[in-house]
């Protein structure tokens, strides 16, 4: 079949799956980076069960594969009575997988504040939490853009896990178009690209924009 | 270009060691040596001096052929360095050609630039092994003797994060010396080190001119040590040889107007 | 609540969940090595005089980082066949996952090659040192001990990886853990073995890359 056939016959179900695609992918992103604030603080924090806390989760995330997390919270969480559709279980996982990553992030722009800073802050008496939502958070923010960029184009990558829940994203469309015609370069092939060209043409240019942003914020630029 | 007025080899009787012959490097419309000529007697000890951006190091760095140049031709020891003869005439030199000249040239660098991960020995027989293709024990012999004129021997075990600067300096000394080169070029060897141990380095230098008969080519600040060693200082400015000459009369009684202001300049701060 | 661990379930699913990581550690163990070595030939092959080389390798370098190592592996397995070359499960995987990670790790090489200063090179000129020799003796082994962290994230994170192994059949854990729930209709045993076995293996193995980071730094006297 000619690849212009291909397309017109399955362009349809592809754009759909991507679709869900993005879609698993802002509400990831927002899982992610919501935990990896409370986690990357909470591993900072004073208080030893905060501190534990924090720690527990990001070693158990980070320390085991996503695709266990996602069968784990998919087929195992049912028996404590916790029930998630499957495409909560989808995004949620992917979030709650990259969000440990991003705590380290977090913790580790944080504390790459320079030291006067605190101590300017303290010099002002302002309050703990003052100094770390007006003075610490906005250059630590600008800190730990960079390497958020990278994480979240792992986070889109690991998206495509959720089709083996049989979330419709666009890896499931894929295999779906495979299955029925074996036309497996095709199928596999444009969902290569159309990934490809979600990182590069979005991903990482709306990443770029937000750190100019940030960085203008900042009177860096 | 037209090279028919560059000699495929230099005419016995006049061979210098180094010769630049109309010599011009240039970074995009910056030219930093503007048809330089310059000739460098067997051995013969030369200082540059001059202000900061005037080409003293770029001469030493094309003499080494780490930067390439954009006209002229530098020989070295009578045959081309920078170009090689094909076909009866000059074109610019492969790899293999100025791997088989670079070997007559040692070079010491303002930031040493010792191998971290080998001690001072390993630095020193590096050479000699892998790229003479000397025995280990040969190799051992020669750097031992060398680490010891450079008072280093007691410490050939040590890597360099251990050294002092003026240490390091030292061993990079040895290393250069111990592939036997022709011509030594030192850059501002003494520019990144502490003012109370410039001495030791210096006096390394001081015993090389008196001991061994090696052609030698210095970029330097310090005055007072170009004038104690040297046979000939040569002032650049703007790119160009401004004034050259022994170094009493370049010291003492500089002919031109932009070196007595340097030369007043720099008094005025050391 | 239907929670019941049951432990004799555990202790008859143990044995077969071990023999099955004997199988993950063999996969990313071989899909390591194949990343190693490929990740320092793209790493090599982008300080190549061409800027044709150079940028055809770094396109494809950002291609495969920025697409899911599960479609890879699909894509690796399924593309074969429909061109008479049929693979089987263990070496699509291995070519997928090397593939992948020999991308990530050429990164991290080419980040260490880059951190040796300037005047390394220069030295290396001074003593008409070979380009070969330059490499092997003076600028990689400056080049590795910054590498190792790196080097060692990528150990860990393809060992993490391979549960995508079982897409295609490659008879790792995962894989393991999805027959026995088939089978048994139970699924918190296996899967939160899983979770356990890899923790177990991940956590330490990510200590001593950490402690392997600063021998080598001693090692080589830096």
């Amino acid at each position: 079949m000619p690849i212009w056939d291909f397309i017109h016959t399955y362009g349809g179900q592809i754009l759909g799956g991507t679709l869900v695609t993005c879609a698993q992918f802002l509400l990831a992103s927002a899982v992610a980076v919501t935990v990896a604030m409370v986690a990357g603080l909470g591993k900072l924090s004073r208080n030893l069960a905060v501190r534990g806390a924090a720690s527990v989760y990001i070693e158990i995330f980070r320390g085991t594969s996503l695709l266990v997390q996602l069968y784990w919270i998919f087929f195992v969480l049912p028996l404590f009575g916790i029930t998630l559709e499957k495409f909560w279980a989808g995004f949620l996982s992917v979030g709650l997988n990259v969000g440990a990553y991003g705590a380290e992030l977090v913790r580790g722009a944080i504390r790459s504040v320079p030291r006067g800073q605190w101590e300017a802050a303290y010099a002002l008496s302002m309050s703990p939490a003052r100094r770390m939502r007006r003075i610490i958070l906005p250059q630590a923010v600008q800190l730990m853009l960079p390497p958020w960029g990278n994480l979240l184009i792992e986070l889109l990558k690991g998206t495509a896990l959720v089709s083996l829940i049989s979330v419709a994203d666009l890896m499931f469309q894929a295999k779906q178009i495979n299955a029925s015609t074996f036309l497996s370069a095709q199928s596999f092939g444009i969902a290569l690209i159309v990934y490809y060209v979600l990182a590069r043409a979005i991903v990482t240019p709306f990443m770029r924009w937000l750190e100019r942003v940030m960085a203008r914020r900042l009177g860096r630029a | 270009m037209d090279m028919s007025e560059y000699p495929l080899e230099l005419p016995e009787g006049d061979r210098p060691m180094v010769r630049f012959m109309n010599v011009t490097k240039s970074y995009g419309r910056l030219t930093v040596l503007d048809r330089l000529n310059l000739d460098i007697a067997e051995g013969e000890m030369v200082s540059v001096i001059g202000p900061s951006g005037s080409g003293k190091t770029t001469v030493l760095r094309m003499l080494m052929t780490l930067e390439t140049i954009n006209g002229g031709v530098i020989y070295l020891d009578g045959r081309p360095l920078t170009h090689m003869a094909r076909g009866g005439r000059l074109v610019p030199a492969d790899e293999r050609h100025l791997r088989k000249m670079r070997s007559s040239i040692g070079m010491c660098f303002q930031h040493f630039n010792l191998f971290p991960h080998m001690t001072a020995l390993q630095n020193c027989m590096e050479g000699p092994v892998q790229v003479l293709g000397l025995s280990r024990q040969e190799a051992r012999e020669r750097s031992e003797e060398l680490l010891q004129m450079v008072g280093m021997i007691d410490k050939k075990d040590q890597h360099p994060s251990r050294l002092s600067g003026g240490q390091q300096q030292r061993v990079a000394i040895a290393r250069a010396l111990a592939m036997r080169p022709k011509v030594m070029l030192f850059d501002e060897v003494t520019s990144a080190l502490d003012p109370e141990v410039i001495g030791e380095v210096t006096n390394v230098i001081r015993k090389l001119v008196a001991e061994h008969h090696l052609t030698m080519l210095m970029v330097t600040h310090q005055m007072g040590f170009a004038r104690d060693i040297s046979d000939r200082v040569c002032f650049f400015f703007g790119g160009r040889i401004e004034e050259q000459g022994p170094p009493d009369a370049l010291f003492g009684k500089p002919e031109r107007d932009r070196t007595r202001q340097f030369l007043s300049a720099v008094k005025e701060a050391g | 609540m239907t929670f019941d661990w049951n432990w004799d379930f555990t202790w008859e699913i143990l044995p077969r969940l071990l023999a099955a990581t004997v199988n993950t550690l063999l996969a990313a163990g071989i899909g390591y090595a194949i990343a190693l070595v490929l990740g320092l030939v793209l790493a090599l092959a982008q300080r190549t005089p061409s800027k044709a080389v150079t940028l055809v390798v770094r396109e494809s370098i950002e291609f495969i980082r920025s697409t899911p190592l599960v479609l890879q592996i699909f894509f690796v397995f399924y593309v074969g066949p429909q061109f008479g070359i049929r693979l089987p499960p263990w070496v699509s995987g291995m070519i997928a996952i090397g593939l992948h990670y020999s991308a990530y790790l050429s990164e991290v090489y080419r980040a260490g090659i880059d951190a040796v200063p300037r005047g390394q090179w220069e030295a290396c000129r001074a003593i008409n040192m070979s380009t070969r020799d330059t490499y092997l003796r003076i600028i990689i082994p400056q080049a590795l001990p910054p590498s190792v962290a790196g080097m060692g994230n990528y150990l860990v994170g393809i060992f993490k990886d391979t549960p995508m192994l079982s897409v295609i059949g490659v008879t790792e854990l995962m894989h393991a853990a999805n027959a026995i729930g088939s089978e048994s209709y139970r699924f918190l045993e296996p899967y939160t073995l899983v979770g356990v076995i890899f923790l177990a293996i991940s956590l330490p193995t990510a200590g001593a890359v950490r402690l392997f980071e600063g021998w080598v730094r001693r090692r080589l006297g830096l």
